[in-house]
């Protein structure tokens, strides 16, 4: 009996999978993946809940989510683009000083 | 009966993928990975009655962003991830402190200057949110089955799109206007 | 397991099987078409009028050897291959080819002749299409050359540039057809204005069936949009690396991917099944008639026409086609609030 507890827990791991890859790694483009499954078990949690209160908002706040993410995306991997062409590096802490 | 399995069999895929997601050190086979979580998650959300959620997702998410991250990870041929193994093997060594000053020639290099200390403090964080969020998502209200859904149609989504949620909508695409000026202003090679 | 169960299991695998002798058919049916085009005579030397050459090249390039660069990702260089051709034959299963049909009494409830039946089909359609871009960018990506390379970036840039008009001109058809499935929308096109002209879409929405054939046409990577595959600047593209079976599956993806657009086109634009003369159970003739008019047709401008030069390709599919989709699907939706068709 698959309850919407099931749902929110699957979500629940997804969220904090994606929080420890953008602890843990040292690579801008993985972590902007991880962004992004946080974002995906934000998605899961509000189809959920759309689901359990019988209402079709939960659909349409994914469909305002996901327009955000690639938004988001867009923006955060042409940052990616200017980073790397200015150190050659994809490691976050390459970029710990403010000097050029 | 079925449904019931088939929420399992979603659910083990989006995890495992996610989990190889942030384990794997070529950033491509992320992309991948992450594609087939993508996948597993439109399964649930079929599941959780919502098919025209799982096909946007498809659209959007598994076939439009993350092109979008795999074209990025093509065009900078992204390096891998520099452990403490490869750097010894080139010969470049991690500097002795943590907190001292880069010089000009250190920075230029990539070295994980975070060593194994701060990334174990950061996954036992993500644990302690895993385990507040379990507690906090699965108390407090009537736990119990689904009801009998309002099935809501495409029409009825596309009908409270353009009522209610319509100022929202407007927004969003100045905001995706505004944030493909951006992208291409910022990834633009400066002119010499 | 019930008949119905049982005759839909059939009907899956004879969907399946039907998609690859149509790879084969097309085979023949381009070589013999572009040398009537070009006034010679084609393949005739295998089997009687050369009706045997596709099971010749099916031989050959079963027994070639199966080459793969040492430079080359193992994992990726094996994995796309598989994705173009299951992304080609996943896309036809929503497709409906034919009315309700009861196979001669067998099944009392009426088998659906169409693999899945979802109410979202148009756009999983399209969802699959966009999923067929990895195919494509892996196969470049993952043989570590540089042609390939070249031919997958701008094949995929290519294919998600066309993927927004191909996405307007459905979008057009769902605003008359309010419906987002595709048996709904042949339904719609049952009967005939004035007694003799049928109630096809095309009437109705002229651009819009212009729009989505040449979208479609740039989606499937043929000419006159096929420059990433052209033989003379980029030796074979995403697939030089590739030999034998890997070669035989992307060949297959193209032409199968040929039949989904065709067939997709089919049943919005030309009233799928629906036909004089011959009975409702009859209609998956007429179906296949109109496909097979459609595949002509694309194998008509793919011997015709030159191959636009990648710029101009790229420019042609935002500065063009893109403003025709949108301002189409304005008028539609004006046409629909205020006139009511």
């Amino acid at each position: 009996m698959v309850t919407i507890d099931h749902y929110l827990v699957l979500s629940a791991v997804l969220f904090a999978i994606g929080t420890a890859g953008v602890f843990v790694r040292r690579n801008l483009i993985t972590i902007l993946l991880s962004i992004e499954i946080m974002l995906n078990a934000v998605n899961l949690s509000f189809v959920a809940f759309g689901r359990a209160l019988g209402s079709g908002d939960g659909q349409l706040i994914v469909f305002f989510v996901m327009t955000v993410a690639a938004a988001e995306a867009a923006v955060g991997l042409a940052i990616v683009i200017g980073l790397f062409r200015h150190r050659q590096s994809l490691n976050p802490d390459s970029f710990m000083t403010l000097k050029w | 009966m079925g449904s019931e399995t088939l929420f399992y069999v979603f659910g083990t895929i989006a995890i495992a993928s996610s989990l190889m997601v942030i384990g794997q050190r070529n950033p491509v086979y992320s992309v991948l990975l992450l594609i087939a979580s993508f996948g597993a998650l439109s399964g649930l959300y079929v599941l959780l009655d919502a098919p025209f959620v799982a096909v946007i997702q498809i659209i959007v998410y598994a076939g439009a962003i993350m092109v979008l991250f795999l074209f990025v990870v093509m065009l900078l041929n992204a390096p891998h991830e520099d452990t403490e193994e490869d750097l010894a093997r080139l010969g470049i060594e991690p500097p002795a402190s943590s907190d001292g000053q880069l010089d000009a020639n250190q920075a230029a290099i990539v070295y994980p200057r975070i060593g194994r200390g701060p990334a174990r403090f950061g996954m036992v964080l993500a644990l302690g949110l895993l385990v507040e969020l379990w507690w906090a998502l699965t108390k407090g209200h009537e736990t119990g089955a689904f009801g009998t859904a309002a099935v809501s149609s495409v029409a009825a989504l596309g009908r409270s799109l353009y009522s209610d949620y319509a100022f929202a909508f407007e927004v969003t695409s100045v905001l995706i206007l505004v944030a493909m000026v951006g992208a291409v202003l910022i990834a633009r090679r400066e002119p010499r | 397991m019930t008949p119905l169960l049982i005759a839909q299991i059939v009907l899956t695998l004879f969907v399946f099987v039907t998609l690859l002798s149509s790879a084969a058919v097309m085979v023949y049916v381009e070589r013999k078409v572009a040398a009537m085009l070009q006034q010679r005579l084609g393949p005739y030397l295998v089997g009687p009028k050369g009706l045997l050459q596709p099971l010749a090249d099916v031989v050959k390039l079963l027994f070639k050897e199966e080459l793969r660069p040492r430079a080359a990702d193992a994992w990726l260089f094996g994995l796309a291959p598989v994705i173009s051709a299951a992304c080609a034959f996943a896309a036809f299963a929503v497709v409906p080819f034919g009315a309700d049909t009861t196979l001669f009494g067998l099944i009392p409830e009426g088998l659906r002749l169409q693999v899945a039946d979802v109410n979202v089909a148009i756009l999983v359609v399209f969802a699959i299409a966009s999923m067929s871009v990895y195919g494509i960018v892996l196969a470049g990506w993952s043989s570590n050359s540089k042609y390939s390379l070249l031919g997958a970036l701008r094949s995929s840039a290519q294919m998600i540039s066309y993927e927004l008009s191909y996405g307007l001109a459905l979008a057009s058809v769902l605003v008359i057809a309010n419906s987002l499935s595709l048996t709904d929308i042949v339904n719609r096109q049952d009967g005939s204005w004035l007694g003799f002209i049928p109630r096809w879409l095309v009437f109705v929405q002229p651009i819009g069936f212009v729009v989505y054939m040449i979208a479609g046409i740039a989606e499937t990577n043929r000419a006159p949009f096929d420059f990433p595959e052209a033989e003379q600047e980029l030796v074979a593209g995403y697939h030089t690396e590739y030999s034998s079976m890997s070669f035989a599956m992307f060949f297959l993806a193209e032409y199968i991917n040929m039949v989904t657009v065709s067939a997709v086109a089919t049943d919005l634009f030309l009233g799928g099944w629906h036909g004089p003369l011959l009975p409702e159970s009859l209609g998956w003739i007429w179906f296949l008639i109109k496909v097979a008019a459609i595949l002509f047709f694309y194998v008509w401008m793919r011997w015709t026409l030159p191959r636009y030069r990648y710029d101009q390709l790229m420019r042609f599919g935002w500065k063009v086609l893109l403003p025709i989709a949108v301002v189409n699907l304005l008028v539609t939706a004006a046409g629909v609030l205020y006139v009511g068709i």
